[in-house]
């Protein structure tokens, strides 16, 4: 009926806000830490799990009442995993270099805790569209992260942006030198903690 | 509408073969739609992997397929060895392609060697090495230039250069990347394996 009724805003809020996937629930870390030394990559792969998350919920959601109960899981990771494949060989036409930085771990979303998460707690009770909804939420506030902590080790370790170059050359030549720490996936984890400490200390005073 | 058992043994069989055929078409009408598109960026990428190792880098697309184009004069294979003579700035290069093994999975990699016998450029690439120690090769220019200048054979047609950890002589070795020296190892057996034939080939 309304398509952005209240309870449809908040399925779409919520992952952004309190009930974040990452800063909440702490899912999907791993391949977060991975893709994120630079900017670029990291926004691709946040793109392609909102993507993913959004279409295999309402796919999930529109066949949730005919899922035997007995291979449900099975039926998720098989429409996942089709998904991911698609999204793979696109990124591979369309964006061959980005495919090649983000290698394994664009097959790897098939093993996105957040993806599964998603399927079993929501799209399965769920109907399309506030499905949606909560899957683009979700790929959302991961890709939000994702581009936090891709914009800083990007700048702090290779001093540019998106390729391009922003600090000037001036503070090289008074010897400042780009933290070779921060390329490492170790930093993304440090960096993921600030954040998430930020956002409990905000949110939970909140509440 | 009457209620399907939908945990009946013949319902989940006949449900799950569904799908996959379902999913098997659309996956299989992906790949064929996409292939084209596919083949030519990763002979694109080749090009442009070439062109690095005649240290032209910074093209992309359309200009470094034109470049290709301009540079490189003839691709041999030889003994299942890649070459490419080509001319850089009027002067004769050749650049041979290289396959070995990393810590983790392959390497290869392009050098590029002059007519003295020197080497003009190197690139190098690698499938699954750790980023940050042994992925370095590939995306460490530096590195790659240290090759620039390095002599190849010694007088018996030897393959002398070499990656090493302590450099002795600097006319013939490279200092190998710190905290990957199982990488480094591999970029020294892959430089020694590959390029040992081809001192015959250029002598025949």
């Amino acid at each position: 009926m309304a398509l952005f009724s209240k309870q449809n805003k908040e399925v779409f809020t919520n992952p952004l806000n309190l009930d974040h996937p990452i800063l909440g629930q702490v899912l999907g870390i791993c391949s977060a830490l991975a893709v994120t030394a630079q900017l670029k990559p990291a926004i691709v792969m946040g793109l392609a799990v909102t993507v993913i998350t959004a279409f295999a919920n309402v796919i999930i959601s529109i066949i949730r009442n005919t899922i035997p109960n007995r291979i449900r899981i099975v039926v998720q990771l098989v429409v996942v995993a089709a998904l991911v494949t698609i999204v793979s060989q696109i990124l591979k036409a369309f964006a061959y270099d980005v495919s090649v930085q983000l290698s394994v771990y664009v097959g790897l979303i098939i093993t996105n805790c957040i993806l599964m998460g998603r399927l079993e707690a929501f799209a399965m009770q769920n109907k399309p569209w506030p499905s949606f909804l909560d899957g683009v939420g979700n790929g959302l506030g991961y890709a939000m992260i994702l581009v936090i902590v891709g914009a800083v080790r990007e700048l702090l370790g290779r001093g540019s942006l998106l390729g391009f170059q922003i600090i000037p050359d001036a503070c090289y030549d008074f010897g400042y030198v780009n933290n070779g720490m921060m390329t490492m996936p170790a930093m993304a984890l440090i960096l993921v903690g600030c954040v998430i400490w930020v956002h409990r200390a905000y949110f939970y005073k909140e509440k | 509408m009457s209620k399907l058992n939908t945990n009946s043994n013949a319902y989940i069989i006949i449900y799950s073969t569904i799908l996959v055929v379902i999913v098997a078409f659309l996956l299989a009408f992906v790949y064929q739609a996409l292939k084209p598109m596919q083949d030519a960026n990763v002979a694109l990428d080749t090009k442009k992997q070439i062109l690095y190792s005649l240290n032209i880098r910074n093209l992309d697309g359309a200009e470094a397929e034109a470049k290709y184009a301009e540079v490189v004069k003839i691709e041999k294979e030889i003994d299942g060895m890649k070459m490419y003579a080509c001319e850089v700035d009027g002067q004769e290069v050749i650049v041979v392609a290289l396959k070995g093994m990393g810590l983790w999975g392959g390497i290869s990699g392009y050098l590029a060697v002059d007519k003295d016998d020197k080497v003009f450029g190197a690139y190098f690439n690698h499938e699954s090495e750790t980023a940050g120690l042994g992925a370095e090769i590939k995306d460490d220019v530096s590195w790659q230039e240290k090759f620039i200048g390095k002599k190849i054979f010694d007088e018996n047609g030897n393959v002398v250069l070499s990656v090493v950890k302590k450099v002795e002589d600097p006319d013939t070795q490279v200092d190998c990347v710190t905290g990957a020296t199982l990488t480094s190892n591999g970029v020294d057996a892959m430089i020694k394996e590959c390029l040992k034939n081809t001192t015959k080939e250029k002598e025949d």
